[in-house]
């Protein structure tokens, strides 16, 4: 099944929706000048038509309401639909950012209760809303830091970033400027401690660590390289990714770090929406508070205002207050919840996971001894005698209805098939996913040929990615036809 | 527990098969002493306490009826076709994921390309990528491409542009290396791009074909951001040869929701498509020769190139791109005009009418706008007081982030759109006036 564009199937002959008319006198026009001369090509058709598409497009996706998301260090449970009512209310969806202070106090207090409730979880002193994503959050976090030894005096340079890291880290580390310096895994998947303190030196600003470490394996020696890192006068910081392994069990802020992300999109249940919005929250130390994005909320005399003042702050990182919906649900999720149920919650995660691994025994590798904690790393090499790919696997699983795991990640596992079942997947779900995976690997052994073809039964088969990068087509036009989208620029314009 | 799947007999059988008398046995890797027992937060509610304390909170807000609501700075009121939320609350878009298997994720990818075809329509440039964050982030990360594309280390600041995203600008300087000017004199041969506004934060028409002109006989790139409805009879960034433009996009079909999540987008010529942040959606074809749609030109990306990417997006908005497409195509190309046109007429009746109370006068006469403008009265925070008490959100005064402007001192901004109808405008003008 495949469905037209909404392009293809508008009709120029269409009216528009009827709408208000202005009813009032003026003479005023928009000049000459600065008036559009051609309309824009919007696609004209009636609402009928406009609501079967978007109905005959979400058919052909796969989504969490309906189907188990393996994926590794993404979190994809179960997103209560509480949430989505507290987010609609009028009370929150109909406020502007601009109102007076005194008519959004119960917003202010939201907030203010969310930070107070996300510090606790996490073991810091304060906490800035504002960051959209995670990715967001971990650069919020690296300007922090900058400007925490800038503030000190010192110019540091590096981050030091585990080659299991996710690619945000990275990047967001070259965003701020640094220098990104690479440390080692040892053979039992965690950071060579060896090697870090190797890597160390007053250069280097931070180094950033998940833990649960991208194999889903906390890392024990996280003490020690605290205060190793503390010692040079570097900070840590903490990738939140993989926070649902913890909450209730330790915290962050207790292993040493002073700088933590949360993504409320993992962790806090708020919907992923097809790639976001999320939120990315980042919660500090003491030391580190005085660089906070600004505005923060603030209690005072019973009330809660914003403080835009904060003269060391980093300033804004993106405008308002952040994904303020995406706060609601989280704090909905959060009260609903509870601190016993957080809890609870963690460790559902961590039992899920070891369940799952210890059913895969036997269908694919898994390069590194348990117990893990909310995910785990196996590797489909053991099917590649058969010719059979990490790739190959998740195009199996999902022809056998499951979304496929996060592949080819971290890098340092050949064929790495990264799983993580959250708290929201029933034991009969777990089952039949092993199940699947153990028919998959049956299937390379009996008929690899067959493994390759899929997946069938979905909308499309496999695509051909390499000739749609090649010549990208990234937009319908009228005329469209094998249009190539070169991107050699024109002469006179500026180029590198 | 809510949410929570199992049983205590699941668990007991979970930990059979892992030889696990307890869960405690799989946390052996977690160093004693950091071991906690639980969270010091209050116990879980009941759905129904749950909510009754969500809406404690929600009642402490003042919600201000929409046709009341004269405020803009960059969200507004606007009409929502039913369509929009219908479609946005359907969970095989809301609990997605980020479409990494294709195959599964048709859905979202196609509303992606869609989304990417009607922002590159709407500002009559080539491609437009799968969404960012909100406007202020997408100026920020225009203002990288330009100086990445340039090689120049200068960014300049044109005009009245929004100061929350000047000051997200300031942020990424900051990290990124690049120095943030404001004035067109500082524009030279370091100058990597001209941003500016078009409407300005006031609401007041840019010259934008003669800024663009003046960067390109820089050697700069012209860098507009956008108010996405007022292109429905505006001249969009193509029409005069700016090479990106970005703009927030919460008029369309997004609640105001206390200013997010909302939804960034960005546009450019074709020869910067290669520097565009984020993920991009391709058109692909199967070995069957049926056409779909993928990520594509990931080579950019963070999770390829880690710290030598364009940026360190990988999320983006989605959902927030998906209500602006479906508000897009209901609008279709007469809609939008209409309903720009509406608010133009409907905030000149208003600016004609304010300009007759006493102690009101347009702050700038001179210059055009569309459907946001500036006034300047005596005093503002009594006559705002006035207006709030009689049930009327706005305008918007605009001193407190120009201490260093005096000329915006006593300024305050109104908007109009196809919300505020004739009556509702009659009652503004009159409190005002009683004010």
């Amino acid at each position: 099944m495949t469905e037209p564009l909404s392009f293809e199937k508008s009709r120029a002959s269409l009216p528009g929706p009827r709408l208000p008319t202005a009813g009032v006198e003026t003479s005023a026009a928009l000049p000459e000048e600065h008036r559009r001369r051609r309309p824009p090509a919007l696609p004209r058709l009636s609402e009928p038509e406009i609501m079967r598409h978007y109905s005959r497009l979400a058919s052909m996706n796969y989504s969490i309401s309906e189907q188990f998301y393996p994926l590794g260090s993404c979190t994809m449970k179960y997103n209560p639909v509480l949430n989505e009512e507290a987010a609609r209310l009028p009370g929150f969806a109909g406020l502007h950012p601009y109102q007076d202070e005194e008519t959004t106090q119960g917003a202010l207090e939201l907030m203010w209760l969310l930070e107070r409730a996300l510090c606790a979880v996490v073991g810091v002193e304060r906490l800035t809303l504002q960051p959209a994503a995670g990715a967001h959050g971990e650069w919020t976090a690296l300007r922090m830091i900058q400007a925490y030894h800038r503030a000190n005096g010192e110019d540091r340079t590096e981050i030091i970033v585990p080659d299991a890291a996710h690619g945000t880290n990275p990047a967001s580390a070259a965003l701020c400027g640094f220098r990104v310096v690479e440390v080692r895994s040892g053979p039992d998947g965690r950071v060579d401690v060896a090697d870090l303190e190797a890597k160390l030196s007053n250069r280097v600003a931070a180094l950033m660590l998940t833990n649960p470490n991208t194999l889903g394996l906390f890392e024990r020696q996280i003490l020690e390289m605290a205060e190793m890192v503390h010692a040079t006068g570097a900070k840590l910081y903490y990738d939140g990714a993989n926070l649902n392994a913890l909450m209730g069990i330790c915290r962050p802020g207790d292993m040493g770090f002073d700088a933590v992300h949360l993504n409320l999109h993992k962790t806090f249940t708020t919907p992923h929406g097809g790639g976001g919005p999320g939120a990315g929250p980042v919660g500090v130390k003491a030391d580190l508070v005085p660089f906070l994005p600004r505005p923060t909320v603030e209690r005072q005399n019973g009330g809660f205002r914003l403080d835009h003042g904060r003269p060391q702050s980093i300033g804004r990182v993106r405008s308002f207050y952040g994904n303020f919906g995406m706060l609601v649900r989280a704090f909905t999720y959060i009260v609903a919840m509870g601190g016993d149920g957080l809890t609870e919650a963690s460790r559902d995660a961590i039992l899920a996971a070891n369940y799952l691994r210890k059913t895969l025994e036997g269908i694919l590798d898994l390069p590194h001894d348990g117990p893990c904690m909310h995910e785990f790393v196996a590797s489909a090499r053991n099917l590649g005698p058969q010719g059979i790919r990490a790739l190959d696997v998740a195009k199996g699983l999902l022809e056998r209805g499951f979304y496929a795991p996060t592949i080819y990640f971290p890098l340092i596992v050949p064929e790495a098939v990264m799983i993580e079942p959250t708290e929201t997947e029933s034991k009969a779900t777990l089952d039949a996913f092993a199940a699947a995976l153990r028919d998959i690997a049956e299937t390379a052994r009996q008929d690899p040929e067959e493994l390759h073809a899929e997946p069938r039964s979905l909308p499309v088969g496999r695509l051909d990615e390499v000739a749609a990068a090649r010549s990208p087509v990234l937009r319908w036009r009228p005329d469209h036809g094998a249009e190539p989208e070169s991107d050699q620029g024109p002469t006179g314009r500026p180029q590198n | 527990m809510p949410y929570l799947v199992h049983s205590a007999t699941d668990r007991r059988e979970m930990l059979d098969a892992l030889g696990a008398d307890s869960l405690d046995d799989l946390l052996t890797d977690v160093p004693a002493g950091l071991r906690r027992d639980g969270l010091d937060l209050e116990a879980g509610l009941s759905e129904f306490e749950t909510m009754a304390r969500v809406r404690a909170l929600a009642a402490r807000n003042r919600v201000f009826e929409d046709r009341l609501w004269f405020a803009g700075g960059g969200v507004y009121r606007r009409f929502v076709p039913a369509a929009v939320s219908a479609v946005i609350s359907k969970p095989e878009f809301y609990t997605a994921y980020t479409p990494y298997q294709p195959e599964a994720s048709q859905g979202t990818l196609q509303a992606i390309f869609e989304f990417q075809t009607l922002i590159a329509e709407l500002t009559a440039m080539d491609v437009a990528n799968a969404s960012l964050y909100d406007g202020a982030t997408a100026l920020a990360e225009a203002a990288m491409m330009a100086v990445v594309h340039t090689g120049r280390s200068e960014v300049v600041l044109a005009g009245t542009v929004h100061p929350e995203y000047v000051e997200v600008l300031r942020c990424y300087q900051d990290g990124r290396g690049f120095e943030l000017r404001s004035g067109l004199e500082h524009v030279g041969e370091r100058t990597a791009a001209i941003l500016f506004q078009q409407p300005d934060f006031l609401g007041l028409l840019e010259d934008a074909a003669g800024l663009t002109r003046l960067a390109h006989e820089h050697g700069a790139l012209s860098v507009a951001c956008v108010d996405p409805i007022s292109l429905g009879i505006l001249a969009p960034p193509g029409e005069y040869d700016a090479d990106i433009a970005v703009g927030e996009g919460q008029q369309l079909g997004l609640a105001p929701s206390y200013g997010g999540p909302h939804v960034g987008f960005i546009a450019c010529r074709r020869e910067l498509m290669r520097r565009l942040p984020g993920r991009l959606v391709g058109e692909a074809h199967d070995g069957r020769g049926r056409r779909g749609y993928t990520l594509t030109l990931t080579a950019r990306e963070q999770h390829i190139r880690r710290e030598k990417a364009t940026s360190n997006i990988c999320t983006n908005h989605s959902l927030c791109a998906l209500a602006a497409s479906v508000y897009l195509t209901y609008m279709g190309p007469d809609g939008l005009r209409q309903v720009a046109e509406v608010g133009h007429q409907r905030a000149h009746a208003l600016a004609e009418r304010l300009a007759d109370v006493p102690g009101v006068e347009l702050a700038f006469p001179d210059r055009q706008f569309v459907n946001e403008f500036p006034v300047r009265m005596f005093h503002v925070e009594h006559r705002l007081r006035h207006l709030r008490d009689a049930g009327i959100l706005g305008g918007l005064p605009i001193g407190r982030w120009f201490p260093d402007r005096p000329e915006l001192r006593d300024v305050v901004t109104f908007c109009c759109t196809e919300v505020n109808d004739p009556a509702a405008i009659d009652l503004l003008v009159q409190e005002l006036g009683r004010a």
